[in-house]
């Protein structure tokens, strides 16, 4: 089941998993309109890991959420392999997510009455073909914090069920808003590490939105956007292992 | 078991409290419609059931003295099913051990044969053996009256002659369900009593051998009554009939009709408008849950639950609080029916009361509860999940606040700052608020509801019996009698003043509404006997025309000036059309009144009188009594104090069972609503209010922030609540109004006090509780965890 993946994304064989054309994104805020992204056209390729780097306002969160679903584009496509994203549904937009993609976010989101257990079960039950609750935290380091609630565990444990929890049901997709946003450097290296082999192991596309440029050290490619525009897509020759990053 | 199960398990766990709450709510709402609803079905498939099995007449006629074979005749009427022929007689009981007069009506029941109609059901003892004149059979209302028993005896006078009764048995007639003396507006089993002696030995009693002085039919399947009437009264008529009636005119069926339609619309209205209440309490509890749990819905979302999947999850919650309570509320709502069965039962003499399970009104109760509170939940749980799932997980930004009314006009100063906190919460969330306080008015509202009854009862005897009727006895004759009856009477010894009484019966017609009632006459200067206005003042009474009770003009649709046709149903029987002059206020029965010389005219006769009103000096009311008795032209002697008394155990006291359980229930509602209020605003706040014990705000400051906003809610809900709820009981008033009595729209201030006090102290107890919790927070958690 793991497997891992030589890939490049300049090798002309990579598979495209996004597509986004000319996608912008307008915040309509009464009297004024915001410019969340404007013109957006990028290419996201089969298991690489890309860091999105930006200042806050600069249009992350929105990209991330427009490529998971969560929200949709004011204009532009966006292409989910051959599923064009922008004339899907409702439904089918809950299907998308329900099948492909995976979330951490910064506050974990972990529902606060569930175990570490049970807040992974309650993807793997809805999920095709999921790994167990037991393998996902297992693959956290969290084998012997199974039975813990949210309340009992630090916060880098508690964004490792919330990780486990994303690649349980085996995402082709892995979305990380500044999953490290809330945490200590320490525990961040041990969350990133944690992110990182889900990349390696499973060979789950990840993009992980952070404005921690070390961060970028550990990227396949580092895109960063400014103003809501791609300003520079940079690939990484030699990748930094997360556990010898520092901030 | 499914994670998410799990969560609605240990959701629910965590929120016991406040779901007690809200499951209690419901048991009251399920509770009072199923027991009322409940014991309505089964009184009134009881009536039926009864009335199939004793074959109770359809048509009942009185005559002066017909022979046998006119029975014949009336089986030959087209439409006539069955006919039974009977001998009626009045009796004066000295019943032993008991000093005051009881009058009595006796029946015959057929020789040697089974009544064809009517037929009774011995509960004791036998049936009266064929001719044998000192056998009885007592009514079981009258025989637990006395505690009579198979063998006792007492002495009766009938057509003045002396005889001692045996007593036989005891048994219950479909004709008696309520046993009412004919002058008699409620029941008094102790003064008043119907027996059954054999016929031939009663007709023997009463000069009737071969001849029938009543007679009651049944009619065949199709057969009109009204056509049937008709021809029997052609039959009836040159032997004194009076006219036949049907069922609607018999007494005690036309009592339960009155106690029936007042109990319909009593399950009806009251316990709707609470389970109303009931639902919509849920209904903004949920609601303010589900926001609670905006983030979770967001990261379901996000994970690919649908939003059926997601809404499934709360109605699940919904309805498991709501079949909890409808379970339980069955349960206490079946218990309910039982007891108010059995206090109907002392009421409606049915031989017994089949009570059933009526699938039908527990999911009525069940649907509208259901329903109210999932469209609550609905209206929640879509805007939780139209919320782009992105947005609603990261944190809120700071909600805008902005000075507030009483700051921008300059008062600031005369606040401090925690009070200042107060006012923008309150002045940001107005829906919020604007709930909460509805649903403290609305708890307060059903306090006051339920405590005006108790107001409107005490309104109603004090009107109708200490300043429109203040005779302390009502004396009936036999028949018009000479003007010099009422001064033999004013000068017994014991009678400190007398006013004549004349009573005559008519039916008013207007358009084409009839009503029959009694015409009274008014002195122009009663003291007794008087009518009223509605501010409760004495009305002169005019020289000319008529004046109605309010009820009565309502049922006729008139209104002073107007004319009504006044069709006199005694002596020459003349027909007069009359100005409707006045109104009066009259809360029981529907009166007419007119003044003496005037009603003189009307009916074409001389002074004659119906009666006599007395005021009696108490120490001789016994002695008096018996000797108005006596008296051969005497045909009733009524006691006001026992009309009191018969009214508060009965029709009063049904309602005053209704309004406890009723206010018990609204304490526990107010109690809900208050304390779900405010655990909901501690679970919203406790970060602010844990931020603010962290900056070294003391527990006391912190829960006069939260318990501060609790009051100042509550003090703004109770006037509300106090309009509510006169809406409400003016509603109710006017709903519950029967043709026998009308509940005046009266709140006391006490009422209002009490109302407040009951949602005052849910508020303190809530406040007590929410307190011990501010108490124990734990601040670290509270400012480490999003939730």
């Amino acid at each position: 089941m793991v497997t891992s993946t030589s890939h490049t994304p300049t090798d002309g064989a990579a598979e495209i998993v996004f597509r986004t054309e000319g996608l912008s994104k307008i915040y309509d805020m009464g009297e004024v309109q915001v410019h969340a992204l404007r013109e957006v056209d990028l290419e996201l390729y089969r298991s690489e890991l890309v860091v999105l780097l930006g200042a806050s306002g600069s249009g992350k969160s929105t990209l991330v959420n427009i490529l998971g679903g969560l929200d949709t584009a004011t204009e532009g496509r966006v292409f989910y392999r051959d599923w064009d994203l922008t004339r899907a549904d409702d439904r089918e937009l809950t299907q998308y997510r329900r099948r492909y993609v995976g979330f951490v976010f910064q506050f974990y989101n972990l529902i606060p009455s569930l175990t570490a257990r049970e807040n992974v079960a309650i993807v793997t039950e809805i999920a095709d073909d999921p790994l167990s609750p037991e393998e996902a935290l297992d693959l956290m380091g969290l084998g012997d914090r199974l039975d813990s609630f949210p309340s009992q565990l630090s916060g880098g444990q508690q964004q490792r069920v919330a990780i486990a929890r994303a690649i349980a049901k085996q995402p082709a997709v892995l979305l990380c808003d500044e999953p490290t946003g809330s945490l200590d450097s320490e525990t961040g290296v041990v969350v990133l590490e944690a992110l990182e082999r889900v990349n390696r192991e499973l060979g789950t596309t990840t993009m992980i939105i952070t404005h921690n440029v070390v961060q970028a050290e550990m990227a396949d490619r580092v895109i960063r956007l400014s103003d809501g525009r791609i300003s520079e897509i940079a690939l990484n020759e030699t990748k930094t292992p997360a556990r010898d990053l520092t901030w | 078991m499914r994670a998410l199960n799990r969560k609605l398990l240990r959701d629910s766990w965590r929120m016991r409290g406040q779901l007690l709450a809200i499951v209690l709510v419901v048991v009251a709402g399920v509770a009072t419609y199923v027991g009322m609803r409940g014991v309505m079905h089964t009184l009134y498939e009881s009536q039926e059931q009864y009335y199939t099995e004793a074959r109770f007449a359809d048509g009942f006629a009185t005559v002066r003295r017909a022979p046998e074979r006119v029975a014949d005749q009336l089986r030959e009427v087209p439409g006539i099913a069955a006919v039974e022929t009977r001998v009626l007689a009045a009796a004066n009981l000295d019943m032993p051990g008991f000093d005051e007069p009881v009058s009595a009506s006796i029946r015959s029941v057929p020789d040697g044969e089974e009544a064809r109609l009517n037929r009774l059901l011995i509960r004791e003892g036998r049936m009266v053996e064929p001719s044998r004149g000192d056998e009885v059979l007592v009514n079981e209302v009258f025989a637990e009256a006395h505690d009579l028993q198979e063998g006792d005896t007492f002495t009766a006078t009938i057509r003045g002659q002396r005889q001692r009764l045996t007593v036989v048995g005891v048994a219950l007639s479909p004709e008696v369900i309520i046993q009412v003396q004919p002058a008699g507006l409620f029941p008094d089993p102790e003064r008043f009593g119907v027996l059954w002696m054999s016929r031939s030995a009663l007709a023997a009693a009463s000069d009737m051998d071969g001849a029938f002085n009543d007679v009651t039919f049944s009619l065949a399947p199709d057969a009109s009554l009204d056509d049937v009437i008709e021809r029997v009264d052609l039959l009836l008529d040159r032997f004194g009939g009076t006219g036949a009636i049907g069922r609607a005119d018999q007494t005690s069926h036309a009592f339960l009709e009155i106690e029936f339609e007042q109990l319909e619309n009593t399950s009806t209205v009251l316990p709707l408008i609470f389970l109303l209440v009931a639902a919509f309490l849920l209904n903004i509890v949920v609601a303010r849950l589900v926001n609670l749990q905006r983030e979770q819905i967001a990261m379901l979302k996000a994970f690919g639950y649908s939003d059926y999947e997601v809404g499934a999850h709360y109605i699940t919650l919904v309805l498991g609080v709501v079949t909890a309570g409808a379970i339980v509320g069955t349960v206490l709502g079946v218990w309910i029916e039982h007891l108010l069965g059995q206090l109907y039962l002392d009421y409606f003499r049915f031989p017994s009361l089949e009570y059933s399970f009526h699938l039908p009104v527990v999911l009525t109760a069940f649907a509208l509860t259901a329903g109210a509170s999932l469209i609550g939940v609905l209206g929640s749980v879509r805007r939780a999940v139209r919320l782009p799932p992105a947005e609603a997980m990261r944190p809120a930004a700071p909600p805008t606040f902005k000075p507030t009314i009483i700051e921008r006009i300059g008062l600031q100063r005369f606040f401090d700052q925690p009070t200042r906190m107060i006012l923008r919460n309150l002045e940001r969330q107005p829906v919020k608020s604007v709930l909460t306080v509805a649903g403290m008015s609305a708890a307060c509202a059903i306090l006051v509801l339920g405590l005006f009854f108790t107001d409107a009862m005490d309104y109603l005897v004090e009107a109708q019996y200490e300043i429109a009727q203040r005779e302390d006895l009502t004396v009936t004759f036999t028949e018009p009698t000479s003007p010099r009856a009422l001064y033999e009477i004013a000068s017994l010894q014991g009678v400190t003043y007398a006013e004549p009484l004349r009573s005559v019966p008519v039916r008013l017609h207007h358009e084409h509404r009839t009503q029959d009632t009694s015409l009274d006459g008014i002195l122009p200067d009663a003291y007794l006997r008087r009518v009223i206005d509605r501010e409760l003042r004495p009305i002169l009474i005019p020289p000319e025309g008529i004046v109605l009770s309010d009820r009565l003009a309502h049922v006729l649709r008139v209104a002073p000036g107007d004319h009504v046709r006044v069709e006199v149903r005694e002596g020459a029987r003349p027909t007069r059309t009359v100005p409707v002059v006045a109104l009066t206020e009259q809360f029981i029965g529907m009166g007419a009144y007119m003044d003496f010389e005037a009603l003189y005219r009307l009916v074409g006769e001389g002074p004659a009188l119906s009666g006599a009103f007395l005021m009696i000096d108490d120490a001789e009311a016994q002695v008096l009594q018996h000797r108005l008795l006596d008296r051969p032209q005497v045909a009733s002697v009524l006691s006001q104090d026992r009309v009191v008394e018969a009214f508060e155990e009965t029709s009063a006291e049904t309602l005053l069972v209704f309004t406890f359980i009723l206010s018990l229930f609204a304490g526990i509602i107010a109690f809900g609503v208050i304390y779900n209020s405010a655990r909901i605003t501690l679970s919203e706040r406790d970060r602010e209010l844990a931020s603010l014990r962290v900056l070294g705000f003391t527990r006391g400051e912190i829960s006069y922030i939260l318990i501060g906003e609790i009051a100042l809610l509550t003090v703004l809900a109770i006037p509300f609540g106090f309009v509510l709820g006169s809406v409400a009981a003016a509603g109710v008033a006017a709903t519950l109004a029967t043709d026998l009595f009308q509940i005046p729209l009266v709140l006391t201030r006490s009422t209002f006090a009490m109302a407040a006090t009951v949602v005052i102290a849910s508020a303190v107890f809530s406040a007590l509780i929410v307190r011990r919790r501010l108490h124990t927070l734990d601040l670290i958690a509270v400012l480490k965890t999003r939730e």
